[in-house]
């Protein structure tokens, strides 16, 4: 029998396997939020080209499932026009993820939110 | 990502039942045993004799005599009679606990502030009381005062001889939560000057759902319960023979090889203790580094989250535990629900770091490998969640700033 996990599988995957997890080199935007004093915070990376997210990456500092709807949320979004990623919620996260205990949630609005600090920052660098 | 190794270091929280205590549950719950409260008929006296050995066993373990204890439903049930029975009994008397007791006795201030002066003794940052603290609140105050032998999460265990003392010149009674400590270290009730001790089955290798209060003669408890006679109608309801006998059987089984364990545990944990030190970066140990249970580790990690760490070890087979704010109650119905320990926080972890800590605890079943194969795979557990850590880079970016 398998060992039990306190998450779906997929949490577990993306936890124990984080896609897209690393630094980039001259990103076009950055998304930064949460705070280590509220226990999580997450650095996102993003490279667009014409319009597009071509690639993501991702730091975070936080528990399972904020690593995991991190490295969900960088999957999701890589090849989407800005618009399309605009519109992804932090519901579309937890969905992809197979669920997250309702004490959790807050970890995909993390997600949710360093997506949108970084479409920000690209804006305000693309004034 | 699964693994087969299976080292169990949550000892805190619950242990394994001996097989020998196995095999006397089996054994009463086969035995055509009736009420204990029947005395007349023979399957009510075989059953009230389960229960007399049993006493004798668990009262033999703590050196009391067998008429001083008191079965219970665990360790909860046994602190709120401790204290809410004593003050029931003898309501001039006061109440002291410190800030990192367990929530069975920290909680029940807000049932006894409105009838008796309560206080909260700050611990130092070891977990430590400070007699002098001690001696003040108790000078103008006698008082029921409430210290866990050694708190769960930090290991620290308090000076109990000390504190005792302390009680005793200022005519207060001292209680003690020994659920940490029992099983682990040899408890004398009289040789540490304990009123009133608290002791819970599954802790020392016996089964869930029973505990007892050793209750020193001189001492007048009432019943926090309406019913019959039970337990000297201290704890009314009919007594859980097949548990109580288990409990038993724990208490006979720690004889003999207890002081080799505490010697081994404490030896290894010691080794632990200083292997982390040097292998994991950013680490910081809570708790006394002397006074504290034997085989108990507990430390934080900077720039990382207890809970991350201690799915990866569960992952790598390893179970821990953790004051975490993020990772103990993953049942909670809102964020709010996650909250920070207030143990971490007494102790004066930064609550602006909120990463959470862990506690290895081990047991007579642990063996040398289980500490070995902790000290191998956890210093990578944390470097790869360093490597994710956007804290960590801030703080090396920093570091790289400042350095030149």
């Amino acid at each position: 029998m398998d060992k039990p996990f306190p998450y779906s599988e997929t949490v577990m995957d993306h936890f124990a396997n984080p896609r897209n997890m690393g630094d980039m080199e001259d990103p076009s935007a950055v998304g930064n939020v949460g705070n280590p004093a509220c226990g999580d915070m997450m650095r996102l990376f993003l490279k667009i080209e014409n319009g597009i997210i071509v690639d993501a990456k991702f730091k975070t500092f936080g528990c399972g499932a904020a690593i995991a709807s991190s490295s969900m949320l960088t999957e999701m979004i890589k090849g989407m026009t800005l618009d399309e990623a605009m519109s992804i919620s932090n519901e579309e996260v937890v969905n992809a993820l197979g669920g997250l205990p309702e004490a959790k949630i807050h970890c995909s609005v993390m997600a949710e939110e360093a997506l949108k600090a970084a479409m920000e920052d690209y804006k305000n660098k693309n004034r | 990502m699964q693994t087969e190794k299976f080292v169990y270091f949550d000892n805190i929280n619950t242990t394994f039942p001996d097989p020998r205590v196995v095999r006397k549950i089996d054994e009463v719950l086969n035995f055509r045993l009736g009420n204990p409260s029947a005395h007349i008929h023979s399957a009510g006296i075989a059953a009230g004799k389960v229960v007399d050995e049993a006493r004798e066993k668990v009262a033999a373990y703590i050196g009391a005599a067998p008429e001083t204890l008191i079965f219970t439903s665990g360790a909860t049930e046994a602190n709120n009679l401790a204290i809410t029975g004593f003050l029931k009994a003898n309501p001039e008397f006061g109440f002291v606990c410190s800030n990192i007791e367990h929530f069975s006795v920290l909680n029940q201030i807000r049932s006894l502030r409105n009838s008796v002066k309560t206080s909260i003794l700050d611990v130092d940052s070891y977990g430590l009381v400070e007699p002098d603290s001690l001696e003040k609140v108790l000078k103008n105050n006698r008082s029921i005062v409430s210290l866990s032998l050694a708190n769960p999460e930090i290991g620290t265990m308090q000076d109990i001889e000390k504190i005792s003392e302390i009680c005793s010149r200022n005519g207060s009674i001292l209680h003690s939560d020994a659920t940490a400590a029992a099983g682990l270290i040899e408890i004398d009730v009289n040789k540490m000057g304990i009123d009133l001790l608290t002791l819970s089955g599954h802790n020392i290798y016996g089964p869930a759902g029973v505990g007892a209060l050793y209750v020193n003669k001189k001492i007048r408890l009432a019943s926090i319960f309406e019913g019959g006679n039970q337990e000297s109608g201290i704890r009314p309801g009919t007594e859980n023979v097949p548990g109580i006998a288990g409990m038993g059987e724990a208490c006979e089984a720690l004889k003999g090889d207890m002081k080799s364990h505490e010697k081994r545990l404490r030896d290894l944990g010691n080794d632990l203790w200083k292997s982390l030190q040097e292998s994991v970066r950013f680490v910081n140990f809570t708790g006394h580094p002397e006074k504290r249970l034997p085989g108990h580790v507990s430390f934080w990690v900077e720039h990382i989250e207890g809970e991350s760490l201690l799915l990866l070890l569960s992952m790598n087979g390893v179970m821990a535990s953790s004051g975490s704010a993020c990772s103990s109650n993953l049942k909670a119905k809102d964020e709010d629900e996650l909250m920070a320990s207030h143990v971490l926080a007494a102790v004066g972890v930064p609550s602006d770091i909120c990463s959470g800590s862990i506690t290895l605890s081990a047991g007579r079943y642990n063996t040398e490998e289980d500490f070995n194969y902790v000290k191998s795979v956890l210093p990578g557990l944390v470097e790869k969640l360093l490597t994710m850590s956007p804290s960590y880079d801030d703080y090396m970016k920093n570091k790289e700033t400042t350095d030149g």
